[in-house]
C-alpha cells in the first residue's frame, strides 16, 4: 500500500475517536490508518472518480467533489482536525483553502513537500533545470503542483495571516524532528517535507 | 384485469389522511419480495420504483412476461444481493400494477374513479407503503433505495420515519422539480389529454384507451431519460431498413422507429390516467418547502447513513440537484457518501448496465452490512 511516512506523525498529532476531514484523501490509505490507530470518526474528499470508488469499497465515507468548491459546505468547526497530506501544493488558490480549513476545522494538519531541501536546490543549481524527486515526480509541463513552496515559506506565510503553528516538524529520511524559530535554516535545508498542526 | 389478480396485495385498513386533504382506508398496496428475511429481521431493504416501474424489480415481470424494471442490479449475487437481503417493492399509490389507482372502483358510487380519483403526493406513496414494515415485523430497515421519483420517495420516507432504516441511497433524483422538469410532464399529461380517447378521463367505461397520447408521452419523456451523446452514438442519422429518405412521415430514421416502439410497448402495460397522477405527484414534490426553506432540516433527526449517486450525462436530475442533498447533509454533520458516475446513458444509467455504478452500490452495501 501507498502509506506515507508522515501519516505516522499525523496520526500522533490526532487525539483519539475525534472527527476528521480528510481533505485529497486519494485512495483512503490515511483514512485506515486513523481508524485503525485512533479510531477516528473521518470523512473524505476526494477529485478522482476511480479513488473515490476504491474509497467505497474500503467502506469509507467519501464524497466526491473539489475542495477548492466543496469545502464551503461544512459548517464552522464541523471538524476537530481536517487533513491536509501533500495536496496544499496542487491548488489554485492555497490561501483560500487554508482559511477554509481552518473555518470547518478547529485545528488543521497540513504536510507540504519542501522545495527548500538541498537535493531540490542542487538539481537547480547543478542542472539548471526544474527538479524532479521522489515527492515531485512530474515534469514541469505537467505537474499538478503549480504552488510549491518551502518550509520556510509556510512558517513565514503563517506569520503574515497570524496562524498559529502549534506543532512544526521537519521530516528526513523518514526520522522526524521540531521546527524552531533557532533551526528553521536548517530544517528548511535538510528536510524533505514539513507537517504543520495549525490553529487560528 | 384477471391476470391482476395473483398480485401480492396488502390491504392497508388504517386510514391514510392525504395531502390533498382526503382520507383513504381499506386500500390495496400491491407489492413483491425477493431473498428472505433473516430471523434478526436486519437484512429488508424496501426499494422504491420510478414513474412508470413497478414491484416487479428483478427476474421476469408475471403480468409484462419481460425482465424485471431494475434486473441489473437486483438479484443472486448482484449489487442488491437477494442471496443475502430481503427485498420489498411497492407499487405506489395512484399506479396500475394492483395498488389502489384512478383504474380502480370507486365503491361509493361503483364507478371507475378516473379523475375522480384523488390527487396523490410523494408523500402518500410513503406513507402508504411504511405499512410494509409493520405487516413483516421489521423495525428498522437494512436500507431504503431508489433513482429518479424511487430516489424521491427514498428521501420522503427517511424525513417522514428517521429512525426506520440504517442506510439511505438516493440516486439520480431531486429535491424538488425543476420548471424543466414540470415542462416536460405537463407535456407527457397534455398529450394524453389530447386524445380522443381519453374521453375525460372516462375511457375504460367506454371501452376506449388513449394510446396515442400516452405514447408520446412516454416518447417526449423516454427523449428525457438519454443522452445527447448516447443517442447520437446509438442511432445517429442511420436510415430504419431503408436505403434513402422517403420524402414522406415514415419512421426514415431509427431514432423515429425506435420512439415509435417504445410509445407503443409501453401503452399495453400502463394506465394514463396512472402517468397523470404519478407525473403530478413528481411535480408536487418539494422537500425544501416542506422543511420551510431549509432542506437540511428534512433529515435532522436521523442517524441513518446516506449515499447519494449522479451520473455525468442526467440532465433530467443534474449532478447538482444531487448534490444539493449532500450539502444540506453535511450542513447538518450527517454521515453521507457521494459520488457521480461517469456514464453516456443520461438519467437512465441506474437502471442500465453501468459496471462502475453496480460495482458502487454493491460495495456500499456489503460493507455497511458488515458494519451492523
Amino acid at each position: 500500500m501507498n502509506m506515507k511516512p508522515e501519516f505516522k506523525i499525523i496520526s500522533d498529532l490526532i487525539i483519539r475517536a475525534s472527527h476528521v476531514l480528510d481533505v485529497g484523501c486519494g485512495d483512503g490509505v490515511l483514512m485506515e490508518f486513523l481508524i485503525k490507530e485512533k479510531k477516528v470518526n473521518i470523512r473524505g474528499i476526494e477529485i478522482s472518480k476511480t479513488k473515490v470508488q476504491n474509497c467505497i469499497a474500503k467502506g469509507l465515507t467519501i464524497i466526491e467533489g473539489n475542495a477548492e468548491e466543496d469545502l464551503k459546505q461544512f459548517p464552522d468547526k464541523s471538524f476537530d482536525y481536517v487533513v491536509l497530506s501533500q495536496t496544499l501544493q496542487a491548488f489554485l488558490n492555497p490561501e483560500k483553502v487554508i482559511n477554509e480549513l481552518l473555518r470547518i476545522g478547529k485545528q488543521a494538519i497540513v504536510t507540504i513537500p519542501n522545495f527548500g531541501y538541498w537535493k531540490i536546490r542542487l538539481h537547480l543549481l547543478l542542472k539548471g533545470t526544474m527538479p524532479v524527486t521522489r515527492t515531485l515526480p512530474d515534469e514541469w509541463y505537467n505537474t499538478p503542483n503549480i504552488h510549491l513552496c518551502t518550509i520556510k515559506d509556510f512558517v513565514f506565510f503563517s506569520e503574515s495571516k497570524n496562524f498559529k503553528l502549534s506543532k512544526s516538524i521537519a521530516l528526513k529520511s523518514n526520522q522526524p524532528s521540531y521546527i524552531k524559530k533557532s533551526n528553521l535554516s536548517i530544517k528548511n535545508l535538510s528536510s524533505n517535507l514539513g507537517i504543520f498542526l495549525i490553529e487560528r | 384485469m384477471n391476470i391482476k389478480e395473483n398480485i401480492k396485495k396488502l390491504i392497508i385498513e388504517k386510514p391514510l389522511k392525504l395531502d390533498c386533504g382526503q382520507t383513504i382506508n381499506n386500500f390495496p398496496l400491491a407489492y413483491e419480495t425477493y431473498g428472505s428475511l433473516n430471523e434478526k429481521k436486519d437484512n429488508a431493504i424496501l426499494v422504491f420504483h420510478a414513474l412508470t416501474g413497478d414491484q416487479f424489480v428483478t427476474g421476469i415481470n408475471p403480468i409484462t412476461k419481460k425482465d424485471g424494471w431494475w434486473s441489473y442490479a437486483v438479484g443472486p449475487n448482484k449489487s442488491i444481493d437477494t442471496n443475502k437481503y430481503f427485498v420489498i417493492c411497492a407499487n405506489v399509490i395512484g399506479g396500475c400494477m394492483g395498488s389502489f389507482g384512478p383504474s380502480h372502483e370507486n365503491p361509493e358510487t361503483k364507478k371507475i374513479y378516473g379523475t375522480d380519483f384523488p390527487v396523490i403526493t410523494i408523500n402518500d406513496m410513503v406513507n402508504a407503503q411504511v405499512n410494509l414494515l409493520d405487516f413483516f415485523g421489521i423495525k428498522k430497515l437494512f436500507s431504503v433505495i431508489g433513482g429518479s421519483m424511487g430516489g424521491m420517495q427514498v428521501l420522503q420516507f427517511i424525513s417522514n420515519f428517521p429512525n426506520k432504516a440504517k442506510t439511505v441511497i438516493p440516486i439520480a433524483c431531486t429535491s424538488n422539480h425543476s420548471a424543466q422538469n414540470i415542462a416536460f410532464n405537463e407535456l407527457g399529461r397534455q398529450a394524453i389529454t389530447a386524445d380522443h380517447n381519453w374521453q375525460d378521463g372516462k375511457y375504460i367505461s367506454q371501452n376506449k384507451v388513449p394510446d396515442k397520447g400516452l405514447a408520446v408521452a412516454r416518447m417526449a419523456a423516454h427523449i428525457t431519460y438519454l443522452s445527447k451523446k448516447g443517442l447520437q452514438e446509438k442511432f445517429g442519422r442511420k436510415l430504419q431498413e431503408r436505403d434513402d429518405l422517403k420524402f414522406g412521415f415514415d419512421a426514415d430514421f431509427q431514432i423515429e422507429s425506435y420512439l415509435r416502439y417504445q410509445g407503443s410497448v409501453f401503452v399495453d402495460r400502463f394506465d394514463a390516467n396512472s402517468y397523470l397522477y404519478i407525473t403530478r405527484a413528481m411535480d408536487y414534490f418539494d422537500l425544501i418547502k416542506q422543511n420551510n426553506g431549509n432542506l437540511s432540516n428534512a433529515f435532522k433527526d436521523t442517524k441513518a447513513k446516506f449515499f447519494v449517486i449522479s451520473f455525468t450525462s442526467d440532465w433530467l436530475y443534474p449532478t447538482q440537484e444531487n448534490k444539493e442533498i449532500v450539502i444540506a447533509l453535511n450542513a447538518i454533520g450527517a454521515n453521507v457518501g457521494f459520488v457521480e458516475i461517469k456514464s453516456d446513458k443520461g438519467h437512465d444509467s441506474f437502471l442500465l448496465n453501468v459496471p462502475d455504478f453496480l460495482k458502487t452500490l454493491k460495495n456500499f452495501l456489503d460493507q455497511s452490512y458488515l458494519e451492523t
